[in-house]
């Protein structure tokens, strides 16, 4: 008897058992596919929204599992797809090539950056990110010869995917090329969230001061979810670039930095679905909206927040967790 | 040598603005660690006080601006009632959260009530136009924030610093726990310290309708300003919010005269290499 307790109690099964995939998780992925049959008509929005919540998923990964609160993420993204667009300008235009400069581009700099981050916490770490958010727009704006500045970057052009699937008007190929990006890249955070690894970062997320005292590097833990984050950002972004061939000083900005921040809490910090689920509701709910100011848009996003801090902890999915929960214990 | 002593004079006129603006928020961060982004949206309400009032009731300019730091502050005691008294021992994201979300609403309401333009004041006229003095002509407007800006400094830094309410602040930006110990309402003072630092933003808010103009989206971008100062000065230093705040302003001033394709690029500089030299601040005691 205590032998099997010891066993379910090992590292391994709990691991094991994190990690098997669930019924709902399969039927999420298999609803990505339903935009093709469902509205063809809104493919690009599709595939935009397959973008966003990639670059939500990396900023999970260091907000949600490490704790580290960016204000500056969108830095990355803009990497990326500066990276990608002038790649595809002045090299070639074969999109997956683009696609690992533009995370290159991103990850070198975010691990440049990281051994700056790994040293803060706390309000400080917050204002880091933001001045260095800042810091890389300004410079994207006054580089005006290489990114078109204000004007933004003209004259990408992409070829087609392994030289058959064109890019095309509908956004077939470009909401196809998302999804199986993304697909593989949340597979690839999956994993790594399951992991020792994994388990080590939401160790320095809960208590920052303890997890060195039982031997565990904290900043180097740091260090390597934040260049894993940053890559995954500026694929993102690449990817933006690449679907919409212009780059736009939009892709860099404050406003893109904090609203994959309004979109995760909405989704749910820390559960990996959360910035899937909360890019969908955020990007559709702003493309029903479009025809409004921008600055009425500020409203609804506000109330929500304060919703969600005040009486939905975990947001969208920590709601639905504890609710299914507490019906499973009735039930039961 | 002229232009050199004009633009340290406007850079200073600026950073008395943002000192105005900031030093609430540094008091506050640093008794209660509560992080309010929502401070500078205080600010804008003090300024549409007084835009309404000048322009729809025709009160002078000086009869506003006690009335914007009124309204300001009852605002501020009305949400700190409400809703941020909860969150003080939340995390500091859920406090992020909070306050960005109030400031989000905050600009939709001016936008849905005054609209998104420019709002035009005419201050009186003996604020306006500029003085000569030894080759160099500062602005009348100007000289009347540095005023503004020091005398404001010089009694928080008395008030602070000589009276009981002052020494209960500083015990409990020192030490909440202690202070609680010794028997001093922490909750209580903190809500008077909120209530005038929220109240300085709404008249800081007012004075900057003439040199930066108002429209609904003052909150966001002073509240960068704001943070850079408060976090660069040090959290709960009145003295370090003043010198972050010059710092701050003559940089800025500074960087867009001499170096205009950089930008803003300067103050996050500054701020960034501050920061990282200083986690605490030039003058943060934790």
């Amino acid at each position: 008897m205590t032998a099997t307790t010891d066993a379910a109690f090992s590292t391994q099964k709990y691991l094991q058992s994190r990690a098997r995939w669930s019924p709902i998780e399969i039927v999420f992925w298999l609803a990505t596919l339903l935009p093709f049959f469902l509205f063809p008509n809104y493919l690009s929005l599709a595939s935009q929204i397959a973008i966003t919540a990639l670059f939500a998923l990396s900023l999970d990964l260091i907000l949600g599992y490490a704790g580290i609160v960016s204000l500056g993420h969108a830095a990355f993204f803009g990497l990326g797809a500066y990276g990608a667009g002038i790649f595809s300008k002045f090299v070639w235009g074969e999109p997956l090539t683009g696609l690992v400069v533009a995370g290159a581009v991103a990850g070198i700099v975010g691990y440049a950056t990281s051994f700056i981050i790994a040293r803060f916490r706390h309000l400080t770490l917050i204002m880091i990110t933001l001045g260095l958010g800042f810091l890389v727009h300004e410079l994207a704006n006054s580089a005006h010869f290489i990114t078109g500045g204000a004007d933004g970057l003209q004259g990408v052009r992409i070829w087609p995917i392994f030289n058959y699937f064109r890019f095309d008007l509908y956004g077939y190929t470009a909401y196809s090329y998302s999804l199986v990006v993304l697909f593989l890249t949340f597979l690839v955070a999956r994993r790594l969230i399951n992991s020792p690894f994994g388990l080590a970062l939401q160790g320095i997320r809960e208590n920052s001061n303890r997890m060195p005292a039982i031997g565990a590097n904290s900043r180097a833990h740091i260090r390597k979810i934040y260049t894993i984050s940053a890559t995954i950002a500026g694929i993102a972004g690449g990817l933006l670039a690449q679907t919409t061939e212009t780059v736009s000083l939009g892709s860099i900005d404050f406003q893109r930095s904090a609203d994959v921040v309004v979109m995760l809490v909405l989704g749910g910090v820390g559960q990996l679905y959360g910035g899937l689920v909360g890019a969908v509701i955020f990007m559709v709910a702003r493309d029903q909206f479009s025809g409004l100011n921008p600055q009425f848009w500020y409203f609804p996003i506000g109330v929500l927040l304060v919703a969600v801090v005040m009486f939905l902890p975990g947001g969208i999915l920590g709601g639905l967790s504890r609710l299914t929960a507490r019906i499973r214990r009735r039930w039961s | 040598m002229g232009p050199i002593v004009g633009v340290l004079f406007d850079g200073f006129a600026y950073g008395m603005l943002l000192f105005l603006l900031s030093v609430g928020l540094s008091v506050t961060l640093g008794m209660m660690n509560f992080v309010n982004l929502a401070h500078c949206a205080f600010a804008m309400l003090g300024g549409y006080v007084t835009v309404t009032l000048m322009n729809q009731m025709g009160w002078p300019f000086f009869a506003t601006l006690p009335v914007a730091f009124l309204v300001a502050a009852v605002a501020s005691v009305l949400l700190e009632r409400t809703l941020f008294r909860r969150l003080y021992r939340a995390s500091e994201l859920d406090q992020v959260l909070l306050t960005i979300g109030l400031a989000f609403i905050s600009v939709a309401a001016a936008a849905y009530i005054f609209g998104t333009i420019q709002q035009p004041i005419q201050t009186p006229s003996y604020l306006r136009g500029s003085v000569q003095f030894a080759g160099v002509s500062f602005g009348v407007y100007r000289l009347f924030l540095v005023a503004a800006g020091l005398a404001v400094a010089l009694i928080l830094v008395l008030t602070l610093e000589y009276t009981r309410f002052g020494a209960q602040v500083r015990a409990a930006v020192d030490n909440q726990r202690m202070a609680r110990g010794l028997g001093i309402n922490v909750d209580g003072v903190f809500a008077i310290a909120f209530a005038l630092g929220s109240g300085l933003a709404g008249l800081g808010g007012s004075l900057a309708i003439e040199i930066v103009g108002l429209d609904p989206s003052f909150a966001f971008i002073y509240l960068v300003y704001v943070l850079i100062v408060v976090s660069v000065g040090g959290l709960g230093s009145i003295g370090g919010s003043f010198a972050a705040a010059v710092l701050i302003g003559i940089s800025d001033i500074a960087g867009k005269y001499y170096v205009p394709q950089l930008g803003a690029f300067l103050i996050y500089l500054v701020m960034v290499a501050v920061l990282m030299w200083r986690p605490q601040g030039l003058f943060g005691k934790r």
